[in-house]
């Protein structure tokens, strides 16, 4: 099985990167653009076949390693293969 | 007074450190490298600047899970003295010996300069050879130096008295010119509660002889040094 996480900055914390992506939007001329925030995308192939096992494994990879809790929120998504 | 610096894969001021380290404790160093599960009582442990296993994933993220790392903070754990200097400093916050994280600076570029520094501790074991309120001058070389906690972390670690150094200007007032990095409060460094942790962006251990430019950094070394003697 495969899985999706996406690690985000909270809300509240500074994205300067997301800023700069914002402003070189508008000077290509891409108006309205309200807001841009910077993640990380992570793909997982796993073993695990059993869903709610896959997920409590991965929501522990997260808070151990693939996000730092302190300025990032994650969320996981399974996939079907 | 023997010490050991550790040693990660990208790690680049392992050896200035241990130059340093060797120059004001008479003794050098043990290189301990990021595998070793295992390593000789010593009276200080050093993370050194650098980048880390390249950085990956988040500054000093991998560093934070490595064999050593784990033999560090039980050992800080049981109050041996760690200091982190840059990358080591973001490595200790990931290892959560330290609040916060270490976040890209605010205008991200990567600074390459002398900063000036308000020493706010002398109290410590890693800062008693300073005045209280002294403005030393040493740098800074980072791209990932921008110190965040959330709110309720900075209230606890200001009304601790945890943060060692802040970014000032020459005369020792704080202005937006004087922050580098973007960090909150223009917190260069911070101790964790019970103070023989400390992690700064500033690198003490370029500046330790009139050779090099200034001494302002050797203070450091010789506070840890005078405690231990002591």
């Amino acid at each position: 099985m495969k899985a999706h996480v996406h690690v985000t900055l909270k809300t509240g914390v500074l994205d300067p990167q997301g800023k700069a992506i914002q402003h070189a939007l508008a000077a290509l001329g891409f108006d309205g653009v309200e807001d841009v925030r910077q993640g990380k995308f992570i793909e997982l192939k796993l073993a695990e076949t059993d869903a709610e096992k896959a997920r409590a494994s991965l929501d522990e990879m997260c808070r151990k390693l693939l996000a730092n809790t302190v300025i990032e929120n994650y969320t996981i998504d399974l996939v079907e293969e | 007074m023997k010490s050991a610096v550790i040693v990660f894969p990208g790690s680049n001021c392992d050896r200035d450190l241990a130059v340093a380290l060797e120059k004001v404790t008479g003794f050098r160093p043990i290189m301990v490298w990021h595998g070793e599960a295992d390593f000789d009582k010593v009276d200080l442990i050093a993370l050194p600047g650098g980048f880390s296993y390249g950085d990956y994933l988040r500054a000093g993220a991998m560093a934070a899970r490595s064999p050593v790392m784990k033999e560090v903070v039980k050992r800080a754990n049981r109050g041996v003295p760690v200091l982190g200097i840059c990358n080591g400093f973001q490595v200790l916050t990931e290892t959560g010996l330290l609040p916060g994280a270490l976040m890209r600076n605010a205008n991200l570029k990567f600074v390459c300069k002398d900063v000036w520094l308000k020493v706010e501790r002398t109290d410590t074991i890693f800062t008693n050879r300073y005045a209280r309120g002294q403005v030393i001058r040493i740098p800074v070389a980072h791209h990932d130096g921008n110190y965040f906690a959330d709110a309720d972390t900075i209230r606890r670690i200001e009304d601790n008295g945890q943060v060692a150094v802040r970014y000032c200007d020459a005369d020792g007032s704080f202005s937006p010119a004087s922050n580098p990095n973007g960090s909150i409060g223009n917190i260069a460094g911070i101790f964790n509660e019970a103070g023989n942790v400390l992690g700064m962006m500033p690198h003490p251990e370029r500046l330790i002889e009139p050779a090099l430019g200034g001494a302002d950094g050797r203070g450091f070394f010789e506070s840890v040094m005078q405690e231990l003697v002591a």
